[in-house]
């Protein structure tokens, strides 16, 4: 018996990083996965890697922001796998906000994508959980929503907000009486290809001081934050709603 | 393989409760285990149901708030097993405080127990740790060391006391490159011996309102606290450090 054992995941930004590590570990503990993304060549190579090592998983093309085709993927899930228990809102992006030449267009991209998104996702999600008895939604956040970062002022305000939204979710759930619990996972700086390209918009200055931050003196592999969200959609966790998991290697407790 | 395969486990508190549950997770994963408590007629029974159930299992007696039995303790833990890989500071008083009537004699008495006895767990499984090469280290707070109670002032600055030790601890062990991780755990109201003796000097308003704050609507079981406790024991974590898992049925969240 995996530790989600015939458990169907949903995951946004599934192909690569921290999605993709997710999915695996989903798959190898007896879990059945949809991925998502906007790139279909890169999201069915994915798939088809996990079920090349014998796994149940499948591609669905998703534009995250794009509201009409949230209810349209979570019906793709449930026709394929006829229920939906775990969503991992993961799709995001990592951009540097220059505060005093920043325009709106370039605030709304942010917050579009790292935050409404979730809060689609979230809203959808409940939906179909509430009809099969229940769930674990695990929204990706940052420790850059716990934590400021002079140049990275959108991307904080969205990471906050899905701190927060997270909370009266889970709070929305727990009334209702759902038995879905939602919670947030807040990684700190991570090999993957969002923050690699993230680390190209910082100058040698933010990054002495970046690696500073990080007590353990190096980044996370992608698979620590997928145990963090194992554990999270895993019944191991059925008391733990509305909270935050820091998996930072020390970066915030300072 | 177990998620703690042959990882030598110190629990104090460990014959009833949260101690008890993680005892027992940790074997069935493989773990080694020494369980620690003030009364040796219940530690011994503890670690025979353990060692009943096929685990490596030893009952060690301790008074958690003596500075000289510390050491006696891990070099027991050494003797049996030849390592040390993780400790749960876990024994703990749950005692209220009258804020206008209580004496230092009973601010100190909680305070031993729940924050002293921790600083010198924490101190001797360092001097331990780092000869075996690293190891983890979960200190038992409390959702009452996040946010206040008007009838736990003693209870409240012991477990706050916890939390913030754990991320000093945290940060001179990766200043030092000890490959030790401390974390902190903050169990919401769980269905222990020990919360069963607080709840008793409960009154009927009290009752009233913690069940208020328990979104989920119910207590935690130790099995609830114990996953969390595996989840930070084990290499699964091992990018998490100064950090918090709280598992509160969402008592904290709002």
């Amino acid at each position: 018996m995996g530790r989600v054992q015939d458990k169907v995941c949903l995951i946004t930004g599934g192909t690569a990083g921290i999605g993709y590590s997710a999915a695996e570990l989903m798959c190898r503990e007896g879990g059945k996965v949809a991925i998502t993304d906007l790139r279909p060549k890169e999201g069915e190579a994915a798939a088809q890697t996990l079920r090349d090592q014998g796994y149940a998983a499948i591609f669905i093309e998703q534009d995250v922001t794009s509201e009409s085709r949230w209810p349209e993927v979570i019906a793709a899930v449930v026709a394929e796998y006829g229920r939906l228990d775990v969503l991992v809102n993961n799709a995001g992006v990592g951009a540097a906000t220059d505060l005093e030449e920043s325009d709106l267009a370039h605030w709304r991209f942010i917050q579009s994508v790292n935050l409404e998104a979730v809060f689609m996702g979230t809203q959808n999600a409940i939906k179909q959980m509430k009809l099969n008895g229940g769930g674990s939604i695990v929204n990706i956040s940052s420790i850059e929503g716990i934590i400021g970062d002079p140049r990275s002022a959108a991307y904080n305000a969205s990471k906050g907000g899905v701190r927060l939204f997270t909370k009266s979710a889970a709070l929305h759930c727990a009334e209702k009486k759902y038995n879905i619990r939602v919670n947030s996972v807040h990684p700190g700086f991570t090999k993957t290809p969002m923050a690699e390209s993230a680390g190209d918009l910082f100058g040698p200055d933010d990054l002495v001081r970046i690696q500073h931050e990080i007590a353990v003196g190096h980044m996370a592999e992608p698979q620590d934050q997928g145990y963090g969200i194992l554990y999270l959609a895993s019944d191991e966790s059925k008391y733990v709603t509305g909270t935050e998991l820091i998996i930072d290697g020390g970066y915030t407790c300072h | 393989m177990g998620r703690v395969q042959d990882k030598v486990a110190l629990i104090t508190g460990g014959t009833a409760g949260i101690g008890y549950a993680t005892a027992e997770l940790i074997g069935k994963e493989g773990g080694k285990i020494a369980i620690t408590d003030l009364r040796p007629v219940e530690g011994e029974a503890s670690a025979q149901a353990l060692r009943d159930q096929g685990y490596d299992a030893i009952f060690i007696e301790q008074d958690v708030t003596d500075e000289a039995r510390w050491k006696e303790v891990v070099a027991a833990v050494v003797e049996k097993y030849g390592r040390l890989d993780i400790l749960v500071n876990n024994a703990g008083v749950g005692e209220q405080t009258d804020l206008e009537e209580s004496d230092l004699a009973h601010w100190r008495f909680v305070n031993s127990v729940n924050m002293e006895a921790v600083f010198m767990g924490t101190q001797n499984a360092i001097k331990q740790m780092k000869l075996n090469g690293g190891g983890s280290i979960i200190n038992i707070s409390s959702i009452e060391g996040l946010v206040g109670d008007p009838r736990f002032g003693a209870y409240n600055a012991s477990k706050g006391g916890v939390r913030l030790f754990s991320k000093s601890a945290a940060l001179y062990c990766a200043e030092k490159k000890y490959n030790i991780r401390v974390n902190s755990l903050h169990p919401g109201f769980t269905v222990t011996p020990m919360v069963d003796g607080a709840i008793d000097q409960f009154s009927p308003e009290d009752s009233e309102r913690i069940n208020r704050e328990i979104v989920i609507g119910h207590m935690a079981e130790p099995i609830d606290q114990a996953y969390g406790i595996l989840f930070l024991a084990s290499d699964e974590s091992r990018y998490m450090t100064g950090t918090e898992l709280v598992i509160d049925g969402g008592f904290t969240c709002h």
